[in-house]
């Protein structure tokens, strides 16, 4: 997709029925999430997702800023999701594209699904996410920072927010598309899923997908969404539980 | 009494009447409301359209021009969508730089046309890697009665398959020929207003809304771009249901797009 005219496209899914990189259609690449790696931000988020690199922060519930955005009865969620400029191969230009507006959009709005708004009226809840290296999912390595980081934050939500992207690659629906895949394939489709509910929050599409095709990726987004929510999990297990020997030890003491 | 009350008053009553299966203007909650199309509305476009969706109102205008393609896609041409939510059509729209509101509205419309390949960019080729045509599609948001992702999407697809490449006029050729179109994208947006899942909303049922879903599908039977927007979520389940909507309500518009072109 985006590659119109482009002269050659890669053979995507081996004849052993592996990827580029190896991963069977239904496998994950390695996802490492760290919990509150930021000091001066109220929450905060790594991600190191295949070969993305992803900081996300969360300051609030502040004041608003413009001001008249502000709401009576409850929080506002604004987000912001801006690749750096040495985070693709040819240099991005700094500052948010369109694309970039449209994901902060779509991102925020994702939030305000899922956090208790009302319980912080007239304030803000501020998102950011950095994109530090990119290879295809960063909106999804974003959100699932960005929950990570908005529950190091303490702020309450319905559940966190696992993401990612599942699409069509040389006629097979397969999980987690990395850059040649998202580059190269009939379809991309990112996600984030409320485990608590089962419902999505976000929801896009690009490609070619018929009915009983779609039906599959959402069902094997889903699958992988819940994979994901367990490393989120573990992050702020591994930030905040407290190892029970070392306690006991200073207690003795 | 304030807006703000007003509105609380009329997003409860239309989240009361959707539990009953009713809306605010008498339709069913899969009921989409009456389209017009109105291709070749600008003379000095090389195509364009005015699209009504009940009172929605929205023009879209196609400008060629000879460019250069872009060095990753030398043989071909290049597509450009813009959507304006000029301050004419709401009392909610301001002037200033683009809103992300409206940027979402091309961005979603601009997927649709490129997934689908409405128009095939290898045919906009003129010279490789020196000279294509670089397509405009320029849509103005005229009445914001609502659903404007859809309506924004039927204008740029009606005007471009009444589009002329201007090749006289750049000296290019001695006759113009018409834009080739391959396949139509319809574009159909579905709002929840609580349980039920209403299609083509209202600015009303906008307001009261909780999450809504855009759906674009091809003649083929391909879903071929999706967006959820606003706050609210929408289960799998309802996902593929929805998609099986937007296919009925794809192929009747697509038909009569279809049927106005030359």
């Amino acid at each position: 997709m985006g590659n119109v005219g482009a002269s050659e496209v890669p053979q995507l899914i081996g004849p052993d029925g592996r990827r580029i990189d190896g991963r069977k259609v239904d496998e994950l690449r390695q996802i490492r999430v760290v919990a509150g790696p930021l000091k001066r931000a109220d929450g905060s988020a790594f991600v190191e997702w295949g070969a993305n690199k992803v900081m996300a922060a969360v300051y609030g519930p502040r004041e608003v800023h413009p001001r008249h955005l502000q709401v009576n009865d409850k929080a506002i969620v604004q987000c912001r999701y801006n690749m750096a400029a040495f985070s693709v191969d040819e240099r991005k230009r700094p500052g948010l594209d369109r694309r970039s507006q449209e994901i902060s959009k779509v991102i925020a709005e994702a939030f305000e699904s899922v956090v208790f708004a009302e319980e912080f009226p007239r304030t803000s809840i501020d998102v950011y996410i950095e994109v530090l290296q990119a290879n295809a999912g960063t909106r999804c390595a974003g959100i699932v920072a960005a929950s990570v980081a908005l529950a190091d934050a303490g702020i309450p939500m319905v559940d966190l927010l696992p993401s990612v992207a599942v699409g069509k690659v040389g006629g097979q629906i397969v999980l987690d598309l990395k850059k040649e895949e998202d580059n190269f394939g009939e379809a991309d489709l990112p996600m984030a899923l409320v485990p608590q509910s089962g419902r999505l929050v976000l929801l896009q599409m690009e490609g070619h997908l018929t009915a009983p095709e779609l039906g599959r990726a959402l069902d094997l987004g889903v699958t992988g969404c819940r994979a994901i929510y367990e490393k989120m999990k573990q992050a702020l297990r591994d930030r905040y539980s407290v190892d029970p020997p070392q306690v006991l030890a200073e207690v003795a003491a | 009494m304030s807006g703000e009350v007003a509105a609380e008053i009329l997003t409860t009553h239309v989240l009361e009447l959707a539990r009953d299966g009713r809306r605010l203007d008498g339709r069913g909650l899969d009921e989409y409301r009456a389209v017009t199309l109105e291709p070749g509305y600008v003379a000095s476009a090389d195509g364009s359209a005015l699209v009504h969706i009940g009172d929605t109102t929205v023009l879209c205008g196609v400008k060629l021009e000879p460019g250069k393609p872009f060095p990753d896609t030398p043989n071909a041409g290049v597509l450009t969508t813009n959507a304006e939510l000029v301050p004419l059509s709401s009392p909610s729209f301001e002037p200033g730089p683009p809103h992300p509101r409206a940027i979402e509205v091309s961005r979603v419309v601009d997927r649709a046309l490129r997934a689908a390949e409405t128009i095939d960019l290898k045919e906009l080729c003129i010279s490789p890697a020196e000279k294509c045509w670089t397509c405009f599609v320029d849509i103005h948001v005229l009445d914001h009665a609502g659903n404007i992702i859809d309506a924004a999407a039927l204008a740029a697809s009606t005007a471009l398959a009444h589009t002329t490449m201007p090749r006289v006029r750049f000296e290019l050729a001695e006759t113009d020929i018409p834009l080739a179109v391959k396949h139509v994208a319809i574009e159909t947006t579905f709002c929840r207003l609580g349980d039920a899942l209403v299609v083509d909303p209202t600015v009303d049922e906008e307001m009261a809304c909780q999450g809504r879903l855009t759906i674009a599908t091809d003649e083929a039977a391909n879903v071929v771009a999706m967006q959820k927007g606003l706050v609210g979520a929408f289960a799998p389940q309802e996902v593929k249901e929805l998609a099986e909507r937007a296919f009925r309500h794809g192929d009747r518009l697509r038909a009569e797009i279809r049927g106005g072109a030359r």
